[in-house]
């Protein structure tokens, strides 16, 4: 059976993450060291946080969270876990993983409501294994204030309008990213989560 | 598209059993969190929110208990609310597995808590309940005052579940709780509550018109009518219901049905 390694990286509700994969088939690690990364099938980078908090967390395992995205290891970023693939953030100092040109940027405040919590709609830009059997317009739910502006368009698998048009899911290779929360998006997010764990065995 | 409107089933939970309650008051038995938490969710609810109505220290185990339960049964985001008076108290039902914690009574009485959550774990997971009550205005206070259908009013804070009337001018304090960190609120109107006859529109209005982050309007509803009215007039981003959907004489896909016919935008 596939296994899944959730890197916590402080705080968050891994919890959700956790049940949510497990109901795909898969079974999940949690892993706080650069050891349990290196073993990994396929690594999931969840959501809650700061981006420069986090980065410190994440420092000791850089180069191996690099070197397994080099390989071909499937990765999945969720919410924070998507924008610290990135350079840099309007959040905070520091440099993310950097797998991706790009910067990560606020939500305009002066024309909605930010957070931007709740159920949006999908865009879809391109297909990606990701997203199959996903259908335009599909709501999923969203929990940021952030969200990740790539340099490159051709990563970018879905956008999302709120105050303005945002990527909100991202599919390059064998990483993967999603600025919502397929963990907590109902029916939808268990297909992606699906998805991801038919990507690990294939 | 825009953001959908988010419908919220409200379960209030006495040791680990889910309750309704009139007025804040004579809870009657409705069922076990997460059968309902599993009903709801298949039946298309947004997210939910559990509010233990007397939750206190020793009961602590029994809350952590259906958290874990309820994350485990659904996979749409929940809030858990009540006796939550500290960064470990929150700690410990996110940690079971809750999106959200909802602060009422404690933050009114000590607000920086409201900070400290926002600090610890985002100011996305920290939820400011208000429980509020009109009062006739009285020309000497400077409160507030909003013109009603009903005359002149401020929107008073009450706490421990509506027995304390607090002094406090539930607009001033939604904007300075919003500055403090809430990332929403929970608003419900006291006089509202368990009425049927609506939500009170121009308190939602109000505190939705005041601060920048997302409203649930909670109290008074009893038909589908009164989420659009909430949702338009009222310009609330959520609403929250018990009793309508709790004995099932209005389930959500019935009242999604109707928002959505109304042009409102929901998700189907």
């Amino acid at each position: 059976m596939a296994n899944t390694t959730i890197f916590d990286y402080g705080a968050g509700n891994l919890l959700s993450l956790k049940t949510a994969l497990e109901k795909t088939g898969l079974t999940t690690t949690i892993a706080t060291t650069k050891e349990d990364l290196t073993q990994a099938d396929a690594i999931a980078l969840p959501g809650v946080g700061n981006f420069t908090a986090s980065l410190e967390k994440l420092a000791p395992v850089k180069e191996t969270l690099h070197t397994k995205a080099k390989e071909g290891t499937p990765i999945l970023g969720i919410c924070l876990g998507l924008q610290l693939f990135f350079q840099t953030s309007q959040e905070g100092p520091g440099e993310g993983l950097a797998l991706f040109k790009g910067e990560v940027k606020q939500l305009p405040t002066t024309t909605v409501k930010v957070p931007h919590m709740g159920w949006n709609t999908l865009n879809i830009k391109k297909p990606t294994e990701l997203l199959e059997d996903i259908t335009e317009g599909t709501y999923v739910y969203f929990v940021h204030s952030l969200y990740p502006n790539p340099e490159d368009p051709t990563i970018v698998a879905t956008q999302t309008h709120y105050g303005q048009t945002f990527t909100s899911a991202i599919a390059q290779k064998n990483i993967y990213g999603t600025q919502f929360h397929p963990e907590k998006s109902g029916e939808a997010g268990i297909q992606i989560l699906k998805n991801f764990a038919k990507i690990i065995v294939r | 598209m825009p953001l959908a409107k988010r419908i919220i089933p409200c379960l209030d939970v006495d040791h680990g059993q889910v309750v309704k309650c009139i007025n804040f008051q004579n809870p009657k038995s409705a069922g076990a969190p997460t059968e309902m938490a599993k009903r709801y969710s298949d039946d298309g609810a947004d997210e939910l929110v559990f509010l233990d109505i007397i939750a206190s220290s020793e009961k602590r185990d029994i809350m952590r208990k259906y958290v874990q339960d309820v994350a485990k049964t659904i996979n749409i985001p929940f809030t858990v609310g009540g006796g939550i008076r500290s960064v470990s108290d929150a700690r410990l039902i996110l940690c079971s597995g809750a999106d959200k914690v909802s602060v009422n009574t404690a933050a009114v009485e000590n607000p920086n808590l409201i900070t400290e959550l926002a600090d610890a774990f985002g100011r996305q997971c920290v939820v400011c309940a208000i429980d509020v009550k009109r009062n006739p205005n009285t020309p000497t206070n400077a409160k507030n005052t909003v013109k009603t259908t009903e005359g002149t009013v401020w929107f008073e804070v009450v706490t421990y579940g509506g027995r304390k009337p607090t002094g406090i001018d539930a607009l001033t304090w939604a904007t300075n709780a919003e500055k403090l960190g809430a990332g929403e609120f929970l608003i419900t109107s006291m006089d509202k509550d368990g009425t049927k006859d609506g939500y009170d529109l121009e308190l939602t209005r109000n505190i939705s018109e005041r601060v920048n982050v997302p409203i649930i309007a909670s109290g008074g509803a009893g038909e589908p009518k009164h989420l659009y009215d909430v949702f338009t007039e009222g310009k609330a981003d959520a609403a929250l219901a018990a009793s309508i959907f709790h004995y099932n004489n209005c389930p959500i896909p019935k009242v999604k049905d109707y928002l959505h016919k109304m042009g409102v935008t929901i998700r189907q």
